[in-house]
């Protein structure tokens, strides 16, 4: 069966291109493109000099510190303790696995404000975690290391849920032929499973990353939303819209806009690696 | 989320899985102690970082006993907002899916240039801040927007009432059904449909009655999560409601409302009912997973008979 044929053929007998094609741009231009455009359009009525002081007063350079460090350390523990994860769900047999695999969902299925309004209460002061790390002198909630756990928390399924397929279709005879070839599991591990996975991983932690930048629900019960400590710029964007600065919150989200393309190419670019690496 | 939910038990990707005949249970290379030791760490992460605050919902909740709960979830306005919350879904999950299928049936089963630029503007919604996608609406029909004076003049309201909410709710979770289905129909080809059409069955009917069998479960769960974003979204929500107590109140802002006014007995009964949502969503994903998992087992099967 070669596809040149079977495409042609294809695009004869099946009718309804020019309908569905249609409506799919109709229905994409209106809800979604000519509305996003709206944010360029509105930035364009502001001269460079207002652009450029709106996104890099000292206020905002905080909340950009604090939203991408943030969700940088967010992935980061997550590359570590997903792929720990992922590797366990995929290798390992234990009581309660299925239970697990589907619980890893929650943070996609709970709405951002109940994990927002839970995680307060836990690692508040007087919370069920947060009772403890008071007595040794950690505070979470209402600091910025409050919010690193809520980005913590959004990001969770992305490294395990891109890693585990791959783990999946490892081949195992390779693990197997290295361990026979004298490899110790350490060297396995770090020149056999490690080289397969880190693509999967990369692409995990660019999605976790993607997704935290924009985070609003989750953070601010939890973030305390002092300016210049732990003011996220989701945050500051809604400041300036309560303070009827709307051009300064569009020049706000266009930055954050750039920011996720730039992401959004960089995670096209990793999948397609991993495809490359995976030989599909 | 999207790649995620694209690489992750794509539904219904009819690539056999062959590689997965049973293997030998023990094969792992590592010592026992050291598999112990993943296991657990990997079980501490997941209870701290899951498992925990999801008991937290519900014991929060029921911290002051059935009838305060009771009363917290039967008040006023947080039935308004319950049902706000079911218009808001019931209006952009049915829309989301007649797009979904469109896109995946001019995705699918055609070529034409710059597909795969549409394949990206779709995705477009999920790469965008909650808080973006509220925003452009006020940029849109707010009174400084470009069609607020209009709206004005016409006693239209958008923003700050049911349509925005609409809208807002119809922009997040815009891609859901769209990345489900068209990798299912890809992989499903057009076989049947050439058939069914060659044998002189009409378009629409080739639809409803080849088409719409094969992806019944795949767009069962596009919708799923289409849904559990469209009645948890927070962000983008909270951005054009405008916060009127029984009017434009969804479940997730009532939420904040009652936890910003310290009245946390009455915000986690509310948070409950989401979390309930939640794992509903849950379950009825691993179900649908379940199904499509033993329907590639059986297509294995298939072409390893008939060989």
């Amino acid at each position: 069966m070669t596809t040149f044929t079977s495409r042609s053929s294809a695009n004869r007998v099946i009718p309804g291109f020019g309908l569905s094609l249609g409506f799919t741009i109709f229905y994409l231009a209106l809800l979604v493109l000519i509305p996003l455009s709206a944010i360029f359009l509105k930035t364009f009525t502001m001269s460079w000099d207002a652009f450029v002081s709106a996104v890099t007063s000292e206020r905002v350079m905080a909340s950009y510190r604090l939203s991408f460090g943030a969700a940088l350390i967010g992935a980061a523990i997550n590359v570590v303790f997903g792929g720990i994860v992922a590797w366990v769900l995929v290798r390992y047999q234990f009581p309660g696995k299925r239970f697990v695999d589907a619980l890893v969902d929650l943070p996609f299925a709970l709405p951002t404000a109940v994990a927002g309004i839970t995680l307060t209460s836990l690692y508040s002061a007087n919370g069920w975690i947060g009772q403890y790390l008071e007595k040794v002198g950690i505070k979470v909630a209402f600091t910025p290391l409050g919010v690193v756990i809520a980005l913590t928390f959004i990001g969770l399924p992305f490294v395990v849920r891109t890693v585990q397929p791959v783990l999946e279709d490892a081949e195992r005879e390779l693990e197997e032929a290295a361990a026979s070839l004298g490899a110790s599991p350490w060297q396995t591990f770090t020149r056999v499973i490690l080289p397969s996975i880190v693509p999967a991983l990369l692409t995990g932690f660019a999605l976790a990353f993607a997704r935290a930048t924009g985070e609003y629900g989750s953070v601010i019960f939890i973030a305390g939303n002092m300016p210049m400590v732990s003011e996220i710029t989701p945050l500051f964007i809604i400041t300036k819209l309560e303070q009827y600065d709307y051009t300064g919150a569009t020049a706000i989200a266009v930055v954050m806009l750039v920011a996720s393309f730039l992401l959004l190419l960089t995670i096209n670019l990793l999948q397609a690696w991993a495809r490359k690496r995976a030989g599909k | 989320m999207s790649a995620v939910l694209d690489n992750h038990d794509k539904p219904g990707v009819a690539a056999p899985h062959l590689s997965q005949a049973p293997r030998k249970a023990t094969n792992t290379l590592e010592p026992a102690w050291v598999r112990y030791a993943l296991i657990t760490v990997a079980l501490a992460f997941l209870t701290l970082f899951l498992f925990v605050p999801l008991v937290a919902v519900f014991t929060e909740a029921l911290k002051h006993g059935w009838a305060t709960y009771k009363e917290a979830v039967v008040d006023a306005d947080a039935l308004a907002a319950i049902k706000l919350t079911f218009i808001a879904a019931g209006i952009a999950v049915p829309l989301n899916l007649v797009f979904g299928v469109a896109a995946a049936w001019t995705i699918a089963k055609f070529d034409f240039p710059g597909k795969s630029i549409l394949l990206t503007l779709i995705d477009l919604p999920f790469s965008v801040s909650p808080v973006i996608a509220g925003l452009i609406y006020v940029l849109l029909f707010g009174s400084q927007g470009w069609f607020g004076p209009w709206l004005m003049d016409h006693d239209i309201k958008i923003l700050f009432a049911v349509p925005g909410i609409v809208l807002a709710t119809i922009f997040v979770t815009f891609p859901f059904v769209a990345r489900e289905l068209i990798p299912l129909m890809q992989a499903q080809g057009s076989e049947e449909e050439e058939a069914a059409l060659v044998l002189g069955a009409s378009g629409w009917k080739t639809f409803f009655k080849v088409t719409l069998p094969n992806i019944k479960w795949g767009l069962l769960y596009g919708v799923i999560l289409c849904n559990a974003r469209a009645m948890g979204e927070f962000g983008a929500v909270s951005v054009v409601s405008g916060h009127i107590r029984g009017e434009t109140n969804t479940m997730p802002l009532q939420v904040e409302i009652l936890y910003n006014e310290y009245n946390f007995t009455a915000a986690f009964a509310i948070a409950s009912l989401l979390a309930l949502l939640a794992l509903v969503t849950l379950a009825v994903k691993t179900f649908i997973e379940w199904r499509l998992h033993q329907a590639r087992k059986a297509s294995a099967q298939d072409i390893t008979t008939e060989h």
